[in-house]
């Protein structure tokens, strides 16, 4: 029993950071239809600024790992995102936002080459900061990375805490600011129509910057958490990460915020239940993958709109 | 595009020796008259210079452009100059064959030292052999390389590969019986699939087994996973004593993290891949008491090892050798050694290949790991063995030992 409790822990740890990148392709998918696949590289470059973060703390502090130091983390890692997520906004899908689907398809996958190198070749060029080119360790921030805690006779690690915490903070903020907030509003307005909501008075191209600013901020989130829990970042965390991440935005339903959130758990839990419990040969880690996306190919075949449903987009 | 380049690099080649025949008819009776004019030869490295994997790769080719700067200092080989010609090979077996067919048409390369992986090496050995090109692994250690795939009867593939390191026959027994030494009855083995991870983790289990142990648990890895939550339960489920993980340092490190993070707290065990400076910055305090094998003696406890460090100190370079710098220096001093007998009696560098692959088998002198020679597959005689412990976030040597 605790063993498959551990496991559905793993589960679900491992999904909600699938949930937290997940969001930001499905909020903006909402809105612009468009798949923003450069958004796993925001995520890396979430866990870079916050790391950053940490080492300009650390000529003050003398590297210390106390607990105050995460909101300080948090808060630069979700301004470096953001502002790499409007940047890339700004420069690479506006002046495209009328051109055909595949044109933003193709410079989403550029542009997520360009940001990984970047890191890669330039981050360790800053004076005081680690190369980048093979993997750095991230700060173990002291409460979250202790020895694992005893919670009814499963061991957590407390990374976990920190992601699973981050994943209902950041899901009930969304909810408040999707449905009470005019901003909200407008973004769901957007959504349905923005043509309309243009002749509504929206600003919709100040809504698109929002959606892909919410995006990376809970992306930022999901790569301190990433940090946390697995010690080190490395640039090319945001590949396989964002194609995980956009295939829990398609299991929940693409568009939905719940969805992806849904889409995120089942996906961290089917891994993970694969991985301890399928016998035999077809069982064990190397056969993870295989079975989470078995998965999504018999959801798309029998449930094409995703667990939770998409929302239909009808558009001329 | 990968066939288009394999062609490209055959005309170049053969256009090249066309060439050179031209070249040797027309310049040979002056040959004598100019002997005071230095020729060069080039020594190539294939290694992973970019990439996770580029720190150990970046070492093997400051510790072979040690050896060759050392050699032309002391003009080991009159009239000729030897240069180092670097490849990268991303530790990828398609970008490694291309690296190799570059180096193959460049008439001045007589000799090359890589890879790191022995899976590299799989495409990289035929192209080089093809050329007549002779090749020295500081790094391989799949056994199949020098032996073929038959373990019982063993048959050389590649007439040109040599290595410097022991392979998985040595390294696999020596960390087994260390173990069994030391009290460890239950054993969990993991893997990263690749043919290093695979081939040694298979040799620990094996040899393990024979000594009485148990192996509680054989698993294995994506090269890409992040998460590995899970394996991790699977095998404290079985209360094993160690974990030997077959891999390199990058996938190492987080799992021997996240090990004791869940409460697993036995030491990880790795094989000379895991031995690098970077495996205990990334595992973090939590590394205590790990342990990794590596080939030859400890270099603190050799007098040539001490003078090695403070030569490659002195050389200036950015990196530091990390794990395979020493098996590399000798890799290129067996390559400076089998070019003095090979190039004063060539013409020049490329009809020197077949000579230099034969004075490669010859190679005997004392190096950093050891006596360094080769045997009739090609595989080092020496087959020293240390064992490393992290002690107070440094890799302490606590037994050396000769394996049969």
């Amino acid at each position: 029993m605790t063993f498959f409790l551990d496991q559905l822990l793993n589960g679900i740890s491992l999904g909600a950071l699938y949930a937290l990148i997940a969001v930001g392709y499905t909020v903006v998918y909402g809105i612009v239809q468009l798949i923003n696949f450069a958004h796993g590289e925001v995520f890396m470059i979430g866990a870079f600024g916050a790391l950053s973060t940490w080492i300009v703390l650390g000529t003050v502090t003398g590297g210390s790992t106390a607990w105050w130091n995460l909101p300080l983390m948090l808060v630069g890692g979700m301004v470096v995102a953001v502002l790499t997520a409007v940047l890339m906004e700004r420069f690479a899908y506006r002046p495209l936002r009328n051109a055909p689907r595949l044109a933003p398809l193709i410079t989403a996958i550029g542009i997520s080459i360009f940001l990984q190198e970047f890191v890669r070749l330039f981050f360790g060029e800053i004076p005081g900061f680690p190369d980048a080119k093979a993997a750095i360790p991230f700060p173990q921030i002291d409460f979250f990375t202790g020895d694992p805690v005893n919670v009814g006779g499963v061991l957590v690690h407390r990374g976990n805490f920190f992601v699973i915490g981050a994943l209902i903070v950041c899901w009930a903020f969304l909810w408040w600011f999707v449905n009470r907030t005019a901003t909200g509003r407008a973004m769901q307005a957007v959504s349905q129509d923005p043509d309309t909501s243009r002749l509504m008075g929206i600003d919709v191209d100040r809504i698109i910057v929002v959606a892909f600013a919410v995006g990376a901020a809970l992306a930022a989130v999901a790569g301190v958490a990433h940090g946390l829990r697995y010690g080190n970042i490395d640039f090319r965390m945001g590949f396989l990460a964002g194609l995980k991440a956009f295939t829990a935005a398609v299991l929940g339903g693409i568009g939905n915020i719940n969805g992806a959130v849904v889409g995120g758990l089942t996906l961290g839990v089917v891994e993970a239940m694969a991985t301890a419990f399928m016998p035999g040969q077809f069982g064990g880690p190397s056969w993870k993958d295989v079975w989470a996306f078995v998965l999504l190919i018999l959801i798309l075949v029998f449930r094409p709109q995703g667990l939770v449903g998409a929302k239909v987009v009808d558009r001329a | 595009m990968r066939s288009k380049n394999l062609l490209g690099g055959a005309a170049a080649l053969v256009s090249a020796s066309l060439l050179f025949a031209a070249c040797g008819s027309r310049t040979e009776p002056s040959a004598g008259s100019t002997a005071g004019a230095t020729k060069t030869a080039k020594v190539g490295v294939i290694a992973p210079l970019t990439g996770d994997l580029s720190v150990m790769g970046i070492g093997i080719r400051n510790s072979v452009d040690l050896a060759l700067k050392q050699a032309n200092e002391s003009n080991e080989i009159p009239g000729w100059k030897l240069e180092l010609a670097p490849e990268d090979d991303q530790a990828t077996p398609d970008v490694g064959a291309n690296a190799a067919t570059k180096l193959a048409s460049d008439k001045d390369v007589v000799a090359v030292v890589g890879t790191l992986n022995s899976g590299v090496s799989q495409s990289v050995q035929p192209i080089l052999n093809a050329a007549k090109i002779v090749q020295v692994s500081p790094a391989n250690t799949a056994v199949s390389l020098t032996k073929g795939a038959d373990e019982a009867n063993p048959k050389r593939p590649y007439d040109s590969y040599f290595r410097t390191c022991a392979t998985d026959a040595v390294q696999g027994p020596f960390i087994a019986q260390y173990l069994s030494d030391t009290g460890i009855k239950k054993l969990a083995v993991v893997n990263d699939k690749k043919p290093y991870g695979q081939g040694l983790a298979t040799a620990v289990a094996a040899e393990f087994k024979k000594l009485g142990g148990d192996v509680v648990a054989d698993e294995t890895v994506n090269k890409d996973d992040k998460d590995f939550s899970t394996v991790i339960d699977l095998m404290k489920a079985k209360n094993p004593q160690a974990v030997f993980f077959g891999t390199e340092f990058q996938l190492a490190a987080p799992m021997s993290q996240q090990m004791k993070n869940k409460g697993l707290n036995v030491p990880l065990v790795g094989g000379d891949g895991v031995k690098d400076d970077k495996y205990i910055t990334l595992a973090g305090a939590k590394s205590e008491g790990d342990l990794v094998s590596f080939p030859g003696p400890d270099v603190d406890t050799v007098p040539a090892g001490k003078q090695f460090a403070a030569d490659y100190q002195a050389a200036g370079f950015k990196d530091g050798w990390s794990a395979y710098g020493l098996t590399s220096y000798d890799a290129g001093k067996a390559v400076v050694a089998a070019l003095k007998q090979s190039l004063p009696n060539a013409t020049d560098a490329s009809s020197a290949r077949q000579a230099t692959i034969d004075a490669m088998a010859k190679v005997s002198f004392d190096g950093l790991t050891g006596k360094v020679g080769f045997d009739q597959f090609g595989d080092a005689i020496t087959k020293t063995m240390t064992m490393y412990e992290v002690k107070n976030g440094k890799w302490v040597a606590n037994k050396t030992a000769s394996v049969k």
